[in-house]
């Protein structure tokens, strides 16, 4: 498969709970786009990212298929999906150094150790945290730990990326520049973006396309 | 007063286990005056050596502690790994949970009843499969090499380390970690046990070590399945200790602590096993191989779960049949007819034992539920929880081998005239009752949202007030449930019991492990069912009180 895709395809996807529906998107994201579903939090935006990760939970009900450069990958294991995922906590592995973390998302083929260990350097450069390889993560600040999760989920050649409100646990400063970092980044490599958030702020920097879902506007 | 709180639970904790340890170890060198030991020697450790199959049975409770706990970490490590967050996961959750309270000779003998030779499995399959119209001439129980006393452990401690690791896990967000990793590519098992796994397992290591420290030296679970040529070394000290030969004190101590040495050297190998798969594991992590073919893997997991608790109940099931039956040959499954002529028979001898035990438990958690509450208000006060050192103090008494100090309290109450008094029975109980109920209550205190104290503290009340009127009954099913887990945790101790009361306080678990060697089906089931039903009670009353005091509270039942 090649690094760019011709895009995420939602198409028709609806997500019920108990019977009642809490969203519909049909939508395509070309690379280098983002969608952003705009919603208070229980809208089921973040359950939207799940189905389309495959971590749908048994109480949801999702209908609708999800294509990725064409392919159906409604029925596929999330081992296969190849999607990218940042949430609101930067999630790195406590137990692994800072290039630990980045190694470990590192495909396979990437051989050997030394190989491994240079890319492993080479992104965390990418992203301005040259020579953080043997860090202990828990030493980092808050805005370098997002950084090293963006470093991570983007070693791993995603296919697309799935953003749970990545940004709104950073002050005001660091979001505009996490936020630019991360969409600059997709963009390079030709990435659809999926970005759920309550903030319009976000929504507004990501300069693509807004859906809003649920009842009231959250964040007012 | 609730200044001295913290100081009182070292109190109770420590100083028997101190004091303890020391009354074990100045005997095992010879010197105890009340028997004639006025000097110093290593004579008692010279015999010890020179009793036959010495070195056996001390390499039995070696093996048995680190095979039975290993298995058991692999068991619940591997069922987690490949299950959580699914269905499943939910279902064999309820299954398990239910048996932690089961206390350990119950269990024990529901489990020898499940695999005996004249067991319940060999009974399911014969004559039809097997052929076998009378049970084989077969050592199952009891074995030599404490194959089944090793598998008995493994399904007792099975829910035990479950829970801990569910406990663990919402901690550090293992559900995104899990979506995490297998969006990585990485297969269920590999991605959980490669990145979430090492977090938990930091976090239940204490509660593993103090598995290994119960498996190598358990007294009540290796009479019932361990083998008898020679015993496991805890049940031979204990026959030692018991002996109506004095003199045999002696030895019995110097091999109480060669027993805190056996489990001292098992907690050594435990941690470089550790270093061996840490190490292991950061170099499978590093390399980037995705391991996504585990469907096999998980679905041995799964069924070997299954299987260990319905083990279990099975085995209480059984129990409970065999309290009530009638004529049951073998190979017959089932009896030919109930009846309650047993339990008429044995009710007289069962009520002593029975309010003797419910004594002891209800008066251990009392002692201890107040110590607890005031240790963690106190702490609210002061914003000052002791962290790590007052974690190791209410898990020194779970990871010192019962007999360590027990041996030693009993010689110095014995010497102060104060053995097999109520007071002295119920205080060491209280050793190990406490530190259960501490640390099933503190994580929901700490957890209470402080929010309502301030609103309290705003309206006006006093800390007494807040603590009555907010705290108490909104954490109310938390509170009853840490009681009801002392409360199983005191039925079931056998050791204290036994060695503190000096037999002169009989309860149902030292009545149904005293009845094991006798091998009478229909009584050992009445005792086992009674030492089951107690815990159940107990679980039963917490979470009905609060239903009935608060039914038409909402949202506080939903605790």
């Amino acid at each position: 498969m090649s690094y760019a895709s011709t895009g995420l395809k939602i198409d028709g996807v609806r997500i019920t709970l108990d019977g009642r529906e809490l969203l519909a998107v049909d939508h395509l994201i070309n690379p280098k786009e983002v969608l952003t579903i705009m919603g208070p939090s229980g809208s089921g935006k973040s359950t939207l990212l799940a189905y389309i990760g495959g971590f749908l939970d048994p109480a949801f009900e999702a209908k609708g298929d999800v294509y990725c450069s064409g392919m159906n990958i409604t029925q596929v294991k999330p081992q296969e999906r190849r999607a990218g995922l940042l949430f609101q906590d930067p999630l790195l592995f406590p137990h692994m150094s800072v290039g630990g973390n980045l190694v470990f998302a590192m495909p396979a083929d990437i051989q050997p150790k030394t190989e491994r260990r240079g890319q492993a350097e080479q992104a965390l450069a990418d992203v301005g945290l040259e020579g953080f390889f043997d860090r202990d993560p828990e030493t980092l600040s808050g805005g370098q730990k997002a950084r090293v999760a963006l470093a991570r989920v983007l070693i791993s050649r995603p296919a697309f990326l799935l953003l749970d409100e990545p940004f709104s646990k950073l002050d005001a400063d660091r979001r505009a520049q996490m936020r630019d970092l991360v969409f600059e980044n997709a963009k390079r490599r030709s990435l659809p973006v999926l970005l759920v958030t309550h903030d319009r702020e976000d929504a507004l920097a990501a300069n693509g396309t807004i859906i809003e879902v649920g009842s009231q506007i959250a964040g007012q | 007063m609730l200044r001295y709180s913290p100081f009182t639970a070292l109190l109770v904790l420590a100083v028997p286990v101190l004091c303890g340890l020391a009354g074990t170890l100045l005997p095992a060198f010879g010197y105890l005056p009340a028997l004639g030991g006025t000097s110093f020697s290593v004579q008692p450790f010279d015999t010890l050596f020179m009793q036959t199959g010495i070195w056996r049975s001390i390499a039995q409770s070696f093996f048995i502690g680190l095979t039975s706990t290993a298995l058991a970490v692999i068991l619940v490590a591997g069922f987690v790994a490949a299950w959580y967050g699914t269905r499943l996961f939910k279902k064999v959750q309820y299954l398990v949970s239910p048996l932690l309270s089961v206390p350990h000779a119950a269990a024990a003998f529901g489990f020898a009843f499940m695999i005996a030779p004249s067991g319940f499995f060999a009974r399911l399959f014969s004559p039809w499969l097997t052929g076998w119209e009378r049970p084989l001439d077969l050592l199952i129980v009891n074995d030599q090499l404490g194959l089944a006393l090793i598998a008995g452990l493994v399904v007792k401690e099975v829910p035990f380390l479950l829970l801990v690791t569910l406990a663990a896990l919402p901690q550090i967000s293992a559900i995104k970690f899990s979506h995490l990793t297998q969006s990585l590519g990485y297969g269920r098992m590999a991605g959980f046990l490669l990145s979430t796994w090492p977090p938990v397992y930091r976090q239940i290591r204490l509660p593993i070590f103090a598995v290994i420290a119960y498996a190598s030296a358990n007294v009540d679970m290796a009479i019932i399945l361990g083998p008898a040529t020679p015993h496991t070394l805890p049940v031979r000290l204990v026959g030692w200790m018991n002996d109506p030969d004095l003199k045999m004190r002696f030895m019995a101590c110097a091999g109480a602590c060669v027993q805190i040495l056996v489990t001292g050297f098992a907690l050594l190998v435990w941690t470089l096993i550790e270093r061996v798969t840490g190490v292991v594991s950061r170099k499978l992590a590093a390399k980037g191989n995705r391991y996504t073919r585990d469907w096999g893997v998980r679905v041995t997991a799964s069924v070997l779960m299954t299987t260990s608790a319905l083990i279990v109940f099975g085995g209480l099931l059984v129990l409970a049949l065999w309290s009530v039956s009638g004529l049951w040959q073998f190979p017959n499954t089932l009896p030919n007819n109930l009846s309650l002529k047993n339990w008429m028979r044995a009710l007289p001898g069962l009520s002593g034992p029975l309010v003797t035990t419910i004594i002891i438990g209800g008066a251990s958690v009392a002692i201890s539920i107040i110590i607890t509450l005031a240790c963690l208000v106190r702490e609210q006060q002061t914003g000052r929880s002791g962290g790590n050192r007052a974690l190791w103090l209410l898990y020194l008494p779970l990871l010192v081998p019962q007999i360590g100090f027990l041996f030693g309290l009993q010689l110095f109450l014995l010497s102060v005239n104060a053995i097999a008094s109520w007071t002295a029975l119920i205080f060491a109980h209280v050793v190990f009752v406490l530190p259960y109920v501490f640390l099933s209550l503190s994580a929901p205190w700490r957890a209470f949202d402080k929010r309502y104290d301030s609103i309290g503290a705003a309206l006006g009340a006093s800390n007494w007030r807040i603590f009555w009127h907010i705290r108490a009954p909104m954490l109310l099913r938390a509170i009853l449930a840490a009681c009801a887990v002392g409360f199983a945790v005191s039925i079931g101790q056998y050791l204290p019991t036994l060695l503190i009361g000096a037999g002169r306080f009989p309860t149902i678990t030292t009545e149904a492990v005293a009845l094991g060697s006798g091998g009478n089906r229909r009584i050992i089931g009445i005792y086992a069912f009674m030492q089951m039903m107690l815990p159940f009670v107990g679980f039963l009353l917490a979470s009905i009180l609060p239903a009935l005091i608060f039914r038409n509270r909402r949202g506080i039942t939903g605790f």
